[in-house]
């Protein structure tokens, strides 16, 4: 395969890794933000930001600190299960999930908070267990809001450069994603190289944006008509 | 009459665009190995000529020469290896008759601190990557990185570049190459010996390198230079016996 097609499913693959990871933990704590009160709840909102206002830099920094061989979440990964992170594609994956979790962790607390508790309510009258109250009711209902956060969390992770050159490093086919692959193409003047890849990530940007904009209206418009 | 915000728009505008052009600034882009020699003859440098303000842009000289070809307004151009400049020079980005060779440096192994190698040439190195002691190994960029370019050239006259490469961490620039080291996130690492004087308590120089041709370090004034004059005197002032004193401090050889 062409260096630019093996740098763009590298990048697809740690963005989609990195959606899903940050969408699970996202949601999560996004409902416990909505669902629950606790002291501090503001304050924890805010720092769930942090992410997304402190420098790429910042953050490859304290997982560089963390995870690296040296650092106390690293050692033990290292002593307990031989995992290294840093170099390897699931480093990038970390560094993506935390730079776009905000996005979806924002998005699906305000959504959560939209839904009406009446229909939770009433399905727990009908006998509806917790969990099934959340997957059949609240999530249904939410899954609008947590969509669009889904998307720009995935966009967010397409486009990761600082972090992910930092703890991952930048190995062609192992960690060179389209976004480090661009920037040693220019760094070495291939300019030619560095065409085509800018070329094939804006298209890419496109067709992900105008499929986003096809594809939400058409899920909730169906899932309006079914509840009506 | 103008309105606030146009008086507004129009200080900002003002305020934005005043620092951009200053007379007297010399733009030096240097090798990464630079850093810390440079940074203080810029001081020495400034402290002696009382209006000029030295602005250092330290990277790997293969990113830098690209900023240059790509039109920044660079006036001095410090180059880790003769091949960087003479793309320069070939690009005619070069100032004629200003390129001098100021320095010498040598490419050496480091290690961890803490690492248990003790491979005292590229054989015996090869022998501890084939047990795999040396599963990663951090090497500039080639394409981009004089350090990286010099290492890859020792490494395929050894026969030993096929090996390596599969086992090889790319790095942005020289520093970063040691950063790696000194974190212990790799096993090995080629550097500079200049560069691994910088963390002696960090990395352990395993062995020296032999390249085939010295590495040399060019300086020459740009033709895109704003005060040529100024510029010029300062890598006058990096050939002086003041300069090259402190050069010598930090490990680098005459030229």
């Amino acid at each position: 395969m062409e260096p630019a097609w093996v740098a763009l499913s590298l990048s697809l693959k740690v963005a989609l890794w990195a959606t899903a990871v940050g969408g699970i933990v996202g949601i999560a704590i996004g409902w416990i933000l909505a669902h629950t009160r606790f002291p501090g709840r503001d304050v924890v909102d805010s720092l769930l930001l942090l992410p997304m206002v402190l420098p790429p830099t910042v953050l490859g920094y304290y997982l560089l600190v963390l995870v690296g061989r040296r650092g106390t979440i690293g050692a033990w990964l290292e002593s307990t299960f031989g995992i290294h992170l840093i170099f390897t594609w699931q480093g990038a994956v970390i560094a993506a999930a935390i730079v776009s979790f905000p996005f979806v962790c924002k998005s699906a607390r305000a959504a959560f908070e939209e839904v009406d508790p009446r229909y939770e309510q009433a399905a727990r009258v009908l006998g509806l267990g917790e969990a099934a109250v959340f997957f059949r009711i609240t999530l249904p209902l939410a899954w609008r809001g947590i969509l669009a956060g889904l998307l720009l969390a995935f966009t967010r992770a397409l486009g990761e450069f600082g972090a992910t050159l930092m703890i991952a490093g930048s190995i062609p086919g192992r960690t060179q994603t389209l976004s480090i692959a661009v920037y040693e193409a220019v760094q070495a003047g291939e300019d030619a190289l560095a065409n085509q890849l800018v070329a094939i990530i804006s298209v890419t940007a496109v067709v992900i944006l105008v499929a986003a904009s096809r594809l939400a209206p058409a899920r909730i418009g169906q899932r309006d008509l079914g509840r009506r | 009459m103008f309105t606030t915000l146009q008086r507004v728009v129009a200080a900002l505008g003002v305020a934005f665009f005043a620092t951009l052009a200053h007379a007297a600034d010399v733009t030096v882009s240097a090798a990464a190995s630079l850093t810390n020699a440079f940074t203080e003859l810029g001081k020495t440098f400034e402290s002696q000529n009382p209006r000029a303000k030295i602005l250092f842009n330290f990277a790997a000289s293969g990113a830098l020469l690209q900023q240059i070809a790509k039109g920044a307004p660079v006036d001095v151009f410090a180059s880790a290896d003769e091949e960087t400049m003479d793309q320069a020079q070939k690009q005619d980005l070069v100032e004629p008759g200003t390129r001098v060779d100021f320095v010498r440096n040598a490419l050496v192994v480091v290690v961890p601190s803490d690492s248990r190698l003790t491979a005292k040439s590229l054989a015996e190195f090869d022998a501890a990557a084939v047990d795999g002691r040396l599963s990663r190994i951090a090497i500039g960029q080639p394409a981009s990185v004089p350090v990286g370019r010099y290492a890859k050239s020792v490494l395929e006259q050894a026969g030993l570049w096929a090996k390596v490469e599969r086992r090889m961490i790319g790095a942005q620039s020289v520093r970063q190459v040691l950063d790696y080291v000194a974190r212990g996130e790799v096993d090995a690492g080629f550097v500079y010996a200049t560069d691994a004087a910088v963390m002696p308590d960090k990395v352990r120089v395993l062995f020296a390198v032999p390249t085939p041709t010295p590495i040399r370090y060019p300086i020459a004034v740009m033709k895109a230079a704003g005060d040529k004059a100024l510029a010029t005197r300062f890598t006058q002032f990096i050939a002086s016996p003041e300069a090259q004193a402190v050069l010598a401090r930090y490990g680098f050889a005459r030229p």
